[in-house]
């Protein structure tokens, strides 16, 4: 039973993570109709900044550097990869996310060596408490909790605020939009940013449990969330939310009984099994194309 | 007020506006007319700098708007209420009015109830997805989002396209009253009939070209225009 809850217990909390990333992926591909094959890579990213920031300055100004500094690779990204290609064919602009996604690989085993650096341990984060017979580390209980709390701040955000109204229509109609006074760059960048900021969270809810990270441990965590996205409707903030925690749990769940050589693959079986039977996914944008 | 002196724009490697010149002064209403493929819309759309022309210029009170972003144009008080309408379908009406008036960070009260008076129809449908609107009332919605941004010229692409004729005559009164109210109208339509019946100064346009120009009225009794594009023989 113990065991039982504390596998429950880190499903949710990855789960939570995997939801923070998923929404990047969905947010962006609300505006511009892309993959960002780059966002997993943006997270691993987030993780070195910590690192080094963490060598330099306490913690909370370290926490706050990274937030920052991911959220600006974020912009950057798509000011320099996706923004010149506005009117190129979609695909051109998903070529050059997954260009994007192999520089940031490189560039970081050329910085920071291909070896697993050490993830600072913030502190408090990581303190186990009992549950029950059950210990599991503080971070497994406040993930969920921010991320919930941070999805609804965003839903706030978008349904409720100027830039959130900005960011729908630019995501139905780029030119009806701009008709309506509306910057299409600058909304374009404000979405980049807030899914940077958000997979920077996320970055440090899930390393910290992990404790290293390497060039590559962005790679896989971000197919996965990309499944999740997809199996929750892409597009959808819910439906990111509701993905990331299904992958998160159920993934956790088979490993508990036994079959971890698995997980990965059960991932990649629940996408080809969504896009077979609702390619749409759970919440996905219903087409009301009315002429 | 609104000065087009040359203006030729490519569109998909073709000129699909050949070198036009017209005027639009305060306070009237203008129209360019003409059949499919004449111009009309890239014209339209060059003035709200949608597309970039390729040759000439756009002067608006004085001021050379041509290579400007559609965003400061809007600013500056060109609206355009785009063809097939464009209203955004999944958010609720009041959310399309209001978002007429992204630019504007002063009281947008008033002007949603001058909105309520002249379509008293958004007004009852103020929370439904715009989506779900009929038609005649997508393209109600469509004007009074642009009224949103108080333009000092609204420029309408195809207001009557699709539409019954009894709410065709329904939107005209309306942009009658718009225009007496002091905003300035440059409408674009096939429907040369009703268009020309409202219009002060006409232009007509054929394959990219101002092939004529005239008042109103001058052109409803030009019997080309009666062949062309009123269906009537003399």
């Amino acid at each position: 039973m113990s065991t039982f809850l504390q596998y429950v217990f880190t499903g949710i909390s990855v789960g939570g993570c995997y939801a923070l990333i998923a929404i990047g992926y969905t947010l962006v591909y609300g505006i511009l109709r892309l993959i960002n094959f780059a966002h997993g890579d943006i997270f691993m990213m987030a993780g070195y900044f910590m690192i080094f920031s963490f060598a330099v300055f306490p913690f909370p100004v370290a926490i706050i550097i990274t937030l920052v500094a991911t959220t600006a690779l974020g912009i950057l990204i798509e000011k320099f990869a996706y923004s010149p290609l506005r009117q190129a064919p979609r695909m051109s602009v998903m070529i050059s996310a997954i260009g994007v996604s192999y520089l940031l690989q490189n560039l970081s085993t050329y910085l920071f060596s291909g070896l697993p650096q050490p993830y600072p341990a913030i502190p408090g984060l990581k303190q186990r408490v009992m549950l029950g017979d059950a210990s599991v580390s503080l971070v497994t209980f406040i993930t969920p909790i921010v991320t919930i709390i941070i999805v609804l701040l965003l839903l706030r955000l978008v349904n409720k605020t100027k830039i959130g109204m900005a960011m729908r229509a630019v995501s139905k109609d780029y030119e009806a939009a701009s008709l309506m006074g509306i910057k299409l760059n600058t909304t374009i960048s404000f979405t980049f940013a807030v899914g940077s900021l958000l997979a920077a969270v996320g970055s440090i809810l899930y390393f910290t449990d992990r404790s290293s990270v390497y060039p590559f441990s962005g790679a896989l965590p971000g197919l996965k969330c990309f499944v999740a996205a997809v199996f929750g409707g892409i597009g959808s903030i819910p439906g990111a939310l509701l993905g990331g925690f299904f992958i998160g749990i159920s993934e956790t769940i088979i490993k508990a009984v036994g079959l971890s050589t698995f997980s990965d693959a059960f991932t990649f079986i629940i996408l080809i099994i969504m896009l077979i039977v609702k390619p749409t996914g759970l919440f996905g944008e219903k087409s009301v194309d009315k002429v | 007020m609104l000065k087009v002196e040359n203006l030729k724009v490519n569109f998909g490697g073709i000129e699909a506006v050949k070198g036009i010149s017209f005027e639009v002064k305060e306070g009237e209403i203008v129209t360019l007319i003409g059949s499919n493929g004449a111009g009309k819309s890239t014209t339209l759309r060059a003035i709200s700098g949608l597309v970039k022309p390729s040759e000439g210029r756009i002067i608006f009170d004085g001021e050379d708007i041509t290579k400007i972003g559609t965003s400061k144009i809007v600013g500056k008080g060109i609206t355009l209420c785009p063809e097939g309408r464009r209203i955004f379908p999944d958010m609720t009406v009041i959310e399309n009015i209001k978002i007429g008036a992204y630019l504007r960070t002063d009281d947008l009260q008033n002007d949603i109830e001058k909105c309520n008076r002249l379509f008293p129809i958004l007004k009852e449908r103020e929370n439904q997805l715009a989506g779900t609107l009929s038609g005649g009332e997508q393209q109600m919605l469509a004007v009074a989002r642009s009224l949103m941004s108080r333009p000092r010229i609204m420029m309408l692409d195809e207001p009557s396209l699709g539409l019954a004729p009894l709410i065709v005559q329904n939107i005209f009164n309306i942009l009658k009253e718009i225009n007496e109210e002091g905003v300035t109208i440059l409408l674009i339509e096939q429907n040369a009939n009703m268009a020309l019946r409202l219009a002060d100064k006409a232009y007509v346009l054929e394959t990219g070209k101002i092939i004529m120009e005239g008042t109103g009225k001058e052109l409803l009794d030009n019997p080309k225009i009666k062949e062309a594009y009123l269906g009537k023989k003399n």
